[in-house]
């Protein structure tokens, strides 16, 4: 890899060094004192305070001097470390990172998408936050980058990996029941790997798409149990051909769960809203028409 | 909670009225000062058993004890009756109503109907919160900050728990204005600022926040339920709305609020400190203007609770260097408590180990705070156990190991009999273990990249997790020793009169329990606050 790449791990962990150096330095020395004192001036030691000084200005201004210094230091030490954070190297290749209640979904720029965020090693990458509901975190403790994911807004984080490997990814901001199962991870792969990786086919591309694949990797098995057991959404287990009653603009309304309905369901999660269950599932709008069909095949299969 | 006195005569008596309406109707300082401090300690005792289930529910990765939904909502009930019903009321109302009248030798404070008044309006929002938990769609799974667009969304009972928290924002509006009018109108003769207690200026400081930055909460709080009731799209980026524009309002509160919370335990350690010492407190000036100029500038970094939310790089810059400026009055605080110890006769009763270990442990959460308020470093452990760390270390820790300190320091005063030594120096040394075990651990567990508010986690993380929740089960026993022995004590324990700790503040002056007067005749105060000498002090 390049050897003057600097990574986010390299610009954020001296800071973590020197500030917990001082910290640990300030720590000891005000312990040390305290048993010292507490020690050598004990009652029974000393039945009558030596000394009632109540102010030295010489010893506070030191105490006051110092420890502006030192903390103006961490200040400074601290924004320059954020500053490599937020500078995006120039050839850093795109990746769009789509956070969902409670997946991720990343896409390349070739229309590549992937549940697991697959990047160079050695290139950096800079990853577009978007959100589909609600605020949520990306947060790679490995490179010490973590942006929140905020709806209506755009932001972004970069890093870089020097070392193949697989990194945790996890979603930092909380966001409801599964905002611990929103985890998935850094794939990094030498650069020819990955280049392999980007151009070859989505499995089951393009003529049948895999719907419990897809189920798994767009999110909806977070809400949508397939044994039958209530979660946040309805299971799909015996859904099809059931009787459903369901909220239409807040009226009461039977319907038959058949492909059209299933297929407006997706599109329009809250057209047609399942009686007692909240109004919260987001619309995903990457899905491609061939791609419903395949979810919906596979909704029917659940029995 | 009122057994028979054995003094004579006292507050406890000596108006002739008893029975339940003589207390929840009495607008005398004393009587009010205990209502708070038992339903705060109420509320302090369940929250805690709540954090107690959360650890254990962690003990292990995948499902314990209970689900996910259970888990989050748990954290949050936890999160908001902590803040909002135990900490934030808990020093002003229950200690500062107790003492900060008798410390500036007044007979009450200025507003004793209001006073009574507050705490009605503390009653009221937390039955409104705990009915919020068992109705409509069951309890709030937000967080205690109730960040939207979750928070507009989500089915559970949201709404109705925040209306609970808006009407206490006025009890802590109110107790503010009463405690600054109080400080300004009543203090007796020859009660100079200069001779104020150390806590009565530190609950001076706090007053002021409460009465500036409560409103902007109550007002947060007000467009959140217009959000969730009326659709008004005002933090919804559909609808031209901001996210971010919520997080502000809710930290130019809440990051203050973490004063309220702090300032007034300040206030109780810098008392008990120099007593403990038989010394001045070293540097008395600079420890009152120190409170103050944290209640000032740390109205002004709310900002460093969202470095990775997307504001400007510009806001950042601004946000953490103000962090760092807070970071020094705090530090001179810590400076002039371990000053004061220096060729003193210094005792380690309970009391005054509660105080150094509060030196220890906030000392521990300011400088772990400091990595928070450097940006390069907050990005990595943001949102993670580290802060859940740090914040227990300087709320727990400081505030209250500080609260356990001013029981033992003061309860006996009020009660006229005093708990037995040997257990609570028992109970201290569990809770000060239990409590390291457990919040160090946590901050670990961040450093290694663990989320908060997590329900479930991965492998790595199980050990120090486990770690932890042993350590909370030592917090947990060395708890329930201190409360049993600290009420044996007061109800059947040794008679406690006089001034046993040598104190030379006035409420060591006045007769134990302390008369619904206070004072016999109006005190003219002659000497400093910590001026033990030619005092007649033992």
């Amino acid at each position: 890899m390049n050897p003057a790449l600097l990574t986010t791990t390299d610009a954020v962990d001296p800071v973590f060094k020197f500030i917990f150096g001082a910290c640990i330095l300030l720590l000891g020395g005000i312990t040390a004192t305290v048993l010292w004192f507490a020690f050598r001036y004990r009652r029974s030691r000393a039945p009558e305070p030596t000394s009632q000084v109540a102010d030295n200005i010489w010893l506070e201004t030191i105490w006051i001097v110092l420890p502006s210094i030192l903390v103006m230091a961490m200040f400074w030490y601290g924004w320059a470390g954020y500053l490599t954070l937020r500078e995006v190297p120039k050839n850093a290749l795109p990746v769009t990172a789509t956070a969902r209640m409670w997946s991720w979904n990343f896409t390349y720029a070739n229309g590549r998408t992937s549940p697991k965020l697959v990047v160079p090693v050695g290139k950096p990458v800079v990853v577009d936050l978007v959100s589909s509901d609600i605020l949520h975190g990306f947060f790679l403790p490995a490179f010490r980058v973590k942006r929140d994911v905020v709806p209506g807004m755009k932001n972004h984080a970069w890093f870089v990996a020097d070392k193949a490997g697989s990194y945790d990814l996890f979603c930092s901001q909380y966001c409801g029941k599964g905002h611990s199962a929103m985890i998935t991870t850094v794939e990094a792969l030498p650069e020819a790997e990955f280049i392999a990786w980007l151009v070859q086919p989505e499995e089951g591309q393009p003529t049948k798409h895999d719907g419990a694949k897809l189920a798994k990797e767009k999110g909806c098995l977070a809400c949508h149990s397939l044994d039958g057991s209530r979660a946040v959404g309805p299971t799909f287990k015996g859904l099809y051909g059931k009787k459903q009653t369901v909220l239409q603009d807040g009226k009461p309304l039977t319907v038959m769960v058949n492909d059209a309905y299933l297929r407006e369901s997706i599109r329009f999660p809250n057209a047609k809203l399942v009686e007692g269950f909240q109004p919260i599932m987001p619309t995903v709008s990457d899905l491609k028409d061939d791609e419903i069909e395949a979810l919906v095949d596979f909704i029917e299969e659940v029995k | 909670m009122m057994p028979q006195q054995p003094t004579p005569s006292s507050f406890w008596n000596d108006t002739g009225k008893t029975g339940i309406t003589a207390w929840i109707f009495s607008t005398d300082h004393k009587r009010i000062g205990l209502l708070y401090f038992y339903s705060v300690l109420g509320f302090f005792l369940i929250a805690v058993v709540l954090g107690l289930l959360l650890r254990i529910e962690l003990m292990a990765p995948g499902r314990t004890i209970m689900g996910a939904q259970s888990y989050n909502a748990l954290f949050t009930v936890h999160g908001v009756i902590m803040v909002f019903l135990f900490i934030i009321p808990g020093f002003p109302g229950a200690f500062g109503n107790l003492v900060m009248p008798i410390q500036i030798g007044a007979r009450d404070v200025a507003f004793p109907r209001l006073n009574l008044f507050s705490w009605w309006l503390y009653m009221l929002g937390a039955g409104i919160i705990i009915t919020a938990l068992f109705t409509g769609g069951g309890p709030p799974d937000t967080g205690w900050t109730f960040y939207v667009p979750f928070s507009a969304r989500t089915g559970t009972n949201v709404s109705l728990a925040v209306f609970g928290v808006f009407i206490i924002g006025f009890s802590s509006i109110l107790t503010g204005l009463n405690f600054v009018t109080t400080i300004h109108r009543l203090r007796a003769e020859g009660m100079g600022w200069t001779r104020l207690p150390l806590f009565v200026w530190s609950l001076y400081a706090t007053a002021w926040v409460q009465i500036l930055a409560t409103p902007i909460l109550g007002i947060t709080l007000a467009l959140v339920i217009a959000e969730r009731m009326l659709g008004t799209g005002l933090f919804d980026s559909a609808r031209g709305g901001d996210p971010l524009m919520y997080q502000h309002l809710f930290w130019i509160y809440s990051h203050p609020a973490v004063y309220i919370m702090i300032l007034p335990a300040m206030g109780v350690i810098s008392e008990i400190i120099p007593v403990f010492s038989r010394k001045p407190v070293f540097g008395y000036k600079m420890i009152a203007f120190s409170s103050v100029a944290i209640a000032a500038a740390g109205s002004l970094v709310w900002g460093h609770h969202m470095f990775t939310s997307g504001m400007s790089d510009t806001a950042i810059l601004v946000f953490s260097f103000l962090t760092f400026v807070v970071a020094i009055p705090s530090a001179i605080k810590v400076f002039n408590w371990v000053a004061t110890l220096y060729k003193g006769s210094i005792s380690l009763e309970a009391p005054m180990l509660f105080a150094l270990s509060f030196l220890l442990l906030f000392s521990i959460g300011g400088l772990t705070g400091l990595i928070l308020g450097a940006a390069a470093t907050d990005i990595h452990v943001h949102d993670t156990q580290f802060v859940v760390g740090h914040f227990h270390y300087v709320i727990f820790g400081g505030s209250g190991f500080a609260f356990f300190g001013a029981m033992h320091y003061w309860l006996p005063k009020f009660y006229g009999r005093r708990y037995a030594e040997k257990p609570a120096l028992l109970a201290w040394g569990l809770l000060f273990t239990g409590f390291n075990i457990t919040y160090f651990c946590m901050m670990v567990l961040g450093m290694k990249g663990m989320p908060r508010r997590y329900y479930d986690y991965l492998p790595e993380f199980a050990p120090l997790n486990l770690a932890s929740t042993v350590g909370s089960w030592l917090l947990a026993i060395g708890l329930v020793l201190l409360l049993v022995n600290l009420f044996r004590g007061l109800l059947w324990g040794e008679p406690f009169t006089g001034n046993p700790w040598g104190g030379a503040t006035l409420e060591w002056s006045i007769a134990t329990p302390p008369p619904t007067e206070n004072f016999e005749e109006e005190p003219v105060v002659t000497h400093g606050p910590y001026d033990f000498k030619g005092t007649g002090i033992p």
